[in-house]
């Protein structure tokens, strides 16, 4: 039996195929303008016994493929319980989203919370002002890691932090530090919304954003927490929609 | 027998504003009202009709921010505009508006309505039921029953006020057992036709009317509920709704959730179930009044002691799976309130609890859906 999930979100689609309770295969592209040929062209040569999907563009999905849905908040549970069973706590930072999950030691969801209403705190921020800082995504958290101090940016609003940025760099501030300060407010962000809805012990760290070791390690500092990081935090998502593919 | 019903609903709806014009040409009144705290049968007493005005609709807002922060309210701004554009006929057919000094927001749009129309604004107290707050709140209530006198130019005895109590008891018993119905697993009513039923039936001129349609389909319900009938399944999730008013208009929320597969069957909320109280019949009716009004328990009170009982009571009554508490967006007493009543729901109860802030405007749908049937994924 091989089981696909599929995670459409806004910026990006995974998909992800298990057998056995290993995964198979695991691919990625853009949503780009048109999300539903985007996932056809992805899952067109593989085969699987049965689909589920998740993300923003689950339910057209749905429609299209006859497929089961889930939400992200369930796929991320699942999928962060296969990488970590002892999982409680996921930190999810995705391209234009955030949220942190709680689960009990069954694996249910208890409490959640999402910001997708703002780029603030997301993989978006951090693109945006890589490019205000001219650094590529690659260099950006290394930058940030080599600074000596970290120079606060005090606007959550991308719009306004870039032109905090702008000004910063007028002024004839060090980039570096500046990356520093962005990727700070970043794990502010976060570990707010952690203490709120899941306080203690160890937490999962899932999406785009999790690949970016900076990241990992300012958060790690900042909440005195162990961060956990699956071998390929994006997939999460559709690796939890494949295993309840495989459940049904 | 319930679409027979909801089409006679919608007969007397559209029957009602000439209703509401022939009672002013015969040398009647209308008095609008902005919230629950102000009693009503004050306007009763003195045969003038008492009007909700709050606002529920998106259409207005965007006049109400040429004078109001974009950053306030939807409801506060939905009422204004409304005023402000001079679209809501139950406004225009108000000759004297009654508003109270609840949250900051309302009470300092009030000041600006003022420049519209004049707007009798009540003093209402922040706490309850102690002689301190109730005796300058009992004199506010006096001196209300004298604006209404001096505008209807009739005396209002206390024969008057008590036939007024007596009929809006009648009223609210009519409104809690229409409310009761969805009670019943599973229950005959979704929760948009009951929002439908209440948001209609608080315009009726004609109080009677409402009772009798209330009863109508309050019967009808029951017979569903005998027969088996519903439109939905023993096992769907029983969802109650907290935090703050929803009408007609600003309904987005518990579409959402019904969409997604549940059925909102209780209302803790003024718009709901906290209109079900009853007047002592018994007492001296200014002091009933005073005392039951004062003690209404909406977040704008500090503290607010009674909307956990109230919850407590609605979630064991109503069989509820989870708990859904709405804010609308920059209102801060409901959205503070939101963490003891999660703490309360979670601690208490063990149920699945979803905090929505949100405003009148679709834009975040398919953001709120994610959110909802996560939420549901929990039951
Ligand atoms: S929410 Fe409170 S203040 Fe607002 S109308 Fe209802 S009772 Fe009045
Ligand atoms: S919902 Fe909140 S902010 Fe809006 S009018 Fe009622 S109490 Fe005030």
């Amino acid at each position: 039996m091989v089981s696909a999930g599929i995670d459409i979100g806004s910026r990006s689609i995974e998909c992800v195929l298990i057998e056995n309770g290993l995964i198979k295969a695991a691919r990625k592209t853009d949503t780009g303008y048109d999300p539903m040929s985007q996932a056809k062209k992805l899952i067109a040569d593989l085969s699987f016994d049965s689909i589920l999907a998740t993300g923003y563009g689950r339910n057209l999905f749905e429609l299209e493929y006859d497929s089961k849905t889930v939400t992200e908040i369930k796929a991320h549970a699942k999928g962060a319980r296969f990488s970590f069973p002892e999982a409680l706590t996921i930190l999810d930072i995705g391209g234009q989203d955030s949220k942190v999950i709680r689960l009990d030691i069954t694996g249910k969801v208890v409490r959640f919370e999402m910001n997708d209403r703002c780029a603030a705190g997301t993989g978006k921020f951090l693109e945006i002002m890589a490019q205000a800082l001219g650094f590529s995504m690659d260099t950006f958290g290394t930058a940030a890691k080599n600074a000596q101090k970290s120079l606060g940016i005090s606007s959550m609003c991308t719009v306004f932090a870039e032109s905090e940025v702008t000004s910063l760099l007028a002024r004839g501030e060090n980039p570096e530090e500046i990356a520093k300060g962005l990727h700070q407010s970043v794990v502010k962000r976060a570990a707010a919304m952690l203490n709120r809805v899941s306080p203690e012990g160890p937490v999962v760290f899932t999406g785009g954003v999790a690949k970016n070791t900076c990241i990992v390690k300012f958060l790690e500092q900042t909440i005195h927490r162990e961060v956990w990081v699956p071998e390929s935090p994006e997939m999460n998502g559709a690796i939890g929609a494949a295993l309840i593919a495989g459940e049904n | 027998m319930k679409a027979q019903l909801f089409k006679k609903l919608q007969q007397i709806t559209e029957q009602n504003l000439m209703d509401i014009e022939s009672h002013k040409q015969n040398g009647n009144h209308a008095i609008g009202f902005y919230c629950l705290y102000a009693p009503t049968e004050l306007a009763t007493a003195a045969d003038a009709i008492p009007l909700p005005l709050c606002g529920t609709r998106q259409d207005p807002i965007e006049a109400a921010e040429e004078a109001l922060p974009r950053n306030l309210c939807p409801l506060i701004k939905s009422s204004y505009g409304f005023a402000a554009s001079d679209t809501c006929p139950f406004f225009r057919f108000s000759d004297m508006i009654v508003a109270d000094t609840t949250c900051d927001g309302k009470k300092k749009m009030f000041e600006l309505m003022n420049r519209i129309t004049p707007v009798h604004v009540l003093q209402l107290p922040q706490q309850q039921n102690t002689d301190l707050f109730l005796d300058p709140w009992k004199a506010e209530i006096s001196l209300l029953k004298q604006k209404v006198e001096n505008l209807t130019g009739k005396q209002i005895t206390d024969q008057d006020i008590s036939n007024a109590i007596q009929l809006l008891n009648r009223e609210r018993e009519a409104l809690k057992r229409l409310m009761d119905v969805t009670r019943a697993i599973p229950s005959p009513l979704t929760g948009m036709e009951l929002i439908e039923i209440l948001f209609k039936t608080g315009f009726f001129a004609d109080k009677h009317k409402g009772i009798a349609i209330m009863d109508e389909i309050a019967d009808a319900c029951e017979t569903m509920v005998q027969n088996g009938e519903s439109p939905f399944k023993k096992t769907t999730p029983r969802i109650l709704m907290t935090g703050v008013p929803v009408g007609l208009g600003s309904d987005k929320v518990i579409r959402i959730i019904e969409e997604s597969g549940a059925n909102v069957v209780a209302f803790e909320n003024c718009s709901g179930y906290k209109k079900t109280f009853q007047v002592d019949e018994t007492k001296d009716p200014l002091t009933a009044l005073a005392e039951t009004y004062l003690s209404i328990p909406c977040s704008v009170m500090s503290p607010n002691p009674g909307r956990f009982d109230l919850l407590e009571e609605m979630i064991t009554g109503f069989s509820v799976d989870g708990v859904v508490d709405l804010t609308w967006q920059a209102c801060h007493t409901y959205n503070i309130e939101a963490y003891g009543v999660q703490e309360f729901v979670a601690d208490r109860f063990a149920l699945p609890y979803l905090h929505i802030e949100t405003d009148y405007s679709q834009s975040d749908t398919e953001q709120l859906r994610v959110r909802i049937e996560a939420f549901l994924e929990m039951i």
